[in-house]
């Protein structure tokens, strides 16, 4: 395995961007400042993958255009998933492991606003009986949330307490775009929305995009004194069904993490657009009740779509960047109600743990 | 003034897909007015049926019937339901399991309010007056009169299993869903330029600072190297048709009948060319280097639209030069 490392990272998150669906004008300024970042210029960058989705933008191919951002002349080394940041970053970690390039910038993008989100994402579902029906975001993490409920397993009180938490540290977070804590009291007072969820239960429709770069071992070196290894990364999928699943946990998340070494983690970054979902994450990982979770506010408090995964991937390289931890765990979700869960550690040592899976 | 213009569009396509033999046997039930499920190698019976086991990954064959009565395993209310949803007031979502099924089928509630629904609760199977073999001949469930028992029998005796195929009719085989998604597009800023420019009949362009090609319409950044284009750059009406094709089919949303042209014109001075109509010519006539340039409309029908320029018409000059746009091909 090449040792591999995160030493770049640009984010975008806001309530309205009022530009294209295609992102390209977001995209310029990002790829700035990750020049700016490593001293590189487009042309030391060996690979480049980007995560979006066509039915956000409205249009087909979206992805194709926002490649105007890149630059192509001379050809560049291109692709895409329809997923996630996080994703788009996973299948650059294995271009470079192949050993055909040493470098990658990796993007995200998404006007969440342009549409009725929690509608758009039912297209995410089951073709033959779920979509016709258009199950909502919204309503599938409720019935996940009152499933956990009603087993006794966390309460309406357990849930504000996460979105208290998110909000209040949100306030250090110039990117949040909900902040400002009160008290558990307080949340727990406002009115439901999607009973058993409140408005801060859910994350806010986000439109942004994020940049992150890699490079493999002397690269990375070259760019940063402290650069944030990559030493695990694992994802895994659970059924698309939402019968078949016992939706209080994510198996495909605790098998993730049974991949990779979690002891020493100091800094959790969870991809829970859901408060409930981060008490389902936390019991998976069995993380010990000194790690930090989500000191960036997490998904409650912006979610950019397709992109808000990966930056939790940079909120925790951003820490080991500065030195103030040596090992963290950034986790990304996509699908209904955590269907699909990617999990990598970042740790100041690129032998902290070998390989991945 | 806001930065950007906007529209709302709509994005509309019907998936055809086939169904399958578990699928197909699924839908078939419900068309009939039954919900099938299948036993997997656990001894499970999961609604809908799996393609495969999950455990042998055995293709599915064991079908059998559950009640159209069953058990709210988890809910969560809709206040605000959204276009396409079973009920277009407040409902509740509900994951049911059916009587004789091990695991829940989700669907939509009818309900009231909140109050209404709790875990535990019975409901059963509303059918839809027109059943079509998809999950939406289920138009939802109600609520059993009284909360209590199950009428339909007590399931398990309604376990036998069944034939392969349906007794009558013919088996489903298909689905058509239609989707249709709303937006409100955006231009980007550039391009939002761009339109405001055809709404005072200008044409606006703009040059890559790095390498100075000209785009028109002007994108956010330059294709060749990325850099943001931000020198504004008024075109000429005028220029060559770099490449062509004569439209002979018709097709849904067609304002012409066929056959027209339609073709890339490179604007003098534009480093890109665009597309629009060539008409007042035969399209046999149309061919490559052929000058043309714009025909607006009356100018009371302006907009901010492309559209402001009914199409290009020869202008009788002689050919282009091929020297001069033989890199824009």
């Amino acid at each position: 395995m090449r040792d591999v490392a995160v030493v770049g990272f640009a984010q975008r998150q806001m309530k309205e961007f009022d530009g294209s669906p295609t992102c390209v004008e977001l995209l310029v300024p990002l790829f700035e400042e990750c020049y700016g970042q490593t001293g590189w210029t487009r042309h030391d960058v060996g690979f480049w993958c980007s995560g979006s989705s066509d039915y956000l933008a409205g249009r087909s191919f979206s992805f194709v255009q926002a490649v105007d951002a890149i630059g192509v002349i001379p050809p560049v080394n291109e692709s895409h998933v329809e997923m996630d940041l996080a994703w788009a970053m996973y299948e650059a970690w294995v271009k470079i492991q192949t050993g055909e390039v040493d470098t990658a910038l990796v993007y995200a993008f998404g006007k969440s606003s342009a549409g009725t989100l929690r509608r758009t994402l039912a297209l995410q579902l089951e073709p033959y009986t779920m979509t016709p029906i258009w199950p909502d975001t919204v309503s599938l993490a409720g019935l996940q949330a009152r499933a956990g409920i009603d087993a006794g397993l966390w309460d309406e009180r357990a849930m504000a307490e996460v979105a208290q938490r998110s909000l209040s540290d949100a306030e250090a977070n110039d990117y949040a775009i909900r902040r400002g804590g009160s008290s558990v009291d307080e949340l727990l007072a406002r009115p439901m929305y999607a009973d058993p969820l409140r408005k801060h239960d859910c994350a806010p429709v986000t439109d942004g995009a994020a940049a992150i770069v890699l490079a493999a071992g002397d690269k990375a070196r070259e760019v940063r004194d402290h650069p944030a290894w990559l030493t695990g990364l694992s994802h895994h999928i659970d059924p698309i069904g939402m019968g078949t699943r016992d939706l209080t946990r994510a198996p495909s998340v605790q098998r993730s993490a049974a991949a990779l070494d979690l002891d020493g983690v100091e800094v959790a970054e969870l991809h829970a657009p859901f408060s409930h979902q981060e008490l389902v994450l936390r019991r998976e990982l069995g993380l010990a009740d000194d790690v930090a979770i989500n000191p960036s506010g997490g998904a409650l408090v912006s979610n950019p779509m397709f992109s808000a995964g990966g930056i939790r991937v940079g909120e925790v390289a951003r820490r080991i960047w500065s030195g103030d931890v040596t090992k963290g765990l950034a986790h990304a979700t996509s699908g209904p109600a955590l269907q699909q869960n990617l999990l990598a550690t970042l740790s100041s040592s690129p032998t902290d743990q070998e390989g991945a899976s | 003034m806001p930065r950007t213009l906007s529209a709302p569009v709509t994005v509309a396509f019907d998936y055809t897909r086939s169904t399958g033999p578990v699928l197909g046997r699924f839908l078939t039930g419900l068309r009939d007015g039954v919900v099938v499920g299948a036993r997997t190698s656990e001894g499970r019976v999961v609604v809908p049926p799996p393609e495969y086991d999950p455990v042998t990954n055995a293709a599915t064959t064991d079908f059998v019937e559950v009640a159209s009565t069953g058990t709210v395993t988890s809910w969560v209310w809709v206040p605000e339901p959204v276009k396409g949803q079973p009920f277009d007031r407040p409902f509740a979502w509900a994951l049911v399991t059916l009587d004789g099924a091990d695991v829940p089928l989700l669907h939509a509630l009818d309900v009231a309010s909140p109050a209404e629904v709790s875990t535990g609760m019975r409901v059963r199977v509303r059918w839809a007056e027109e059943r079509v073999g998809a999950i939406t001949d289920i138009a939802g469930y109600e609520p059993v009169a009284g909360g209590g028992d199950d009428n339909d029998g007590d399931g398990a005796s309604r376990l036998a299993p069944l034939a392969p195929q349906p007794p009558s009719g013919d088996p489903v085989t298909g689905v058509v869903t239609p989707v249709e998604l709303d937006y409100l597009y955006a231009a980007s800023p550039e391009e939002s330029a761009f339109y405001r420019g055809l709404a005072e009949g200008r044409l606006l362009g703009q040059r890559c600072p790095t390498c100075h090609k000209v785009y028109i319409p002007p994108r956010s950044a330059c294709p060749t190297d990325g850099s943001p284009t931000t020198d504004e750059v008024e075109l000429p009406e005028t220029g060559t048709v770099t490449t062509f094709c004569i439209v002979n089919v018709p097709f849904l949303g067609q304002k012409i009948t066929p056959p027209y042209v339609s073709a890339y014109v490179l604007l003098d001075g534009a480093d890109i060319a665009f597309l629009h109509l060539i008409l007042d010519i035969p399209a046999e006539e149309v061919h490559m280097g052929l000058r043309v340039k714009a025909v607006w409309k009356p100018r009371e029908e302006w907009g901010t639209t492309i559209e402001n320029i009914s199409h290009f018409t020869p202008t009788g000059e002689p050919d282009a030069a091929y020297e001069t746009y033989k890199v824009h091909l």
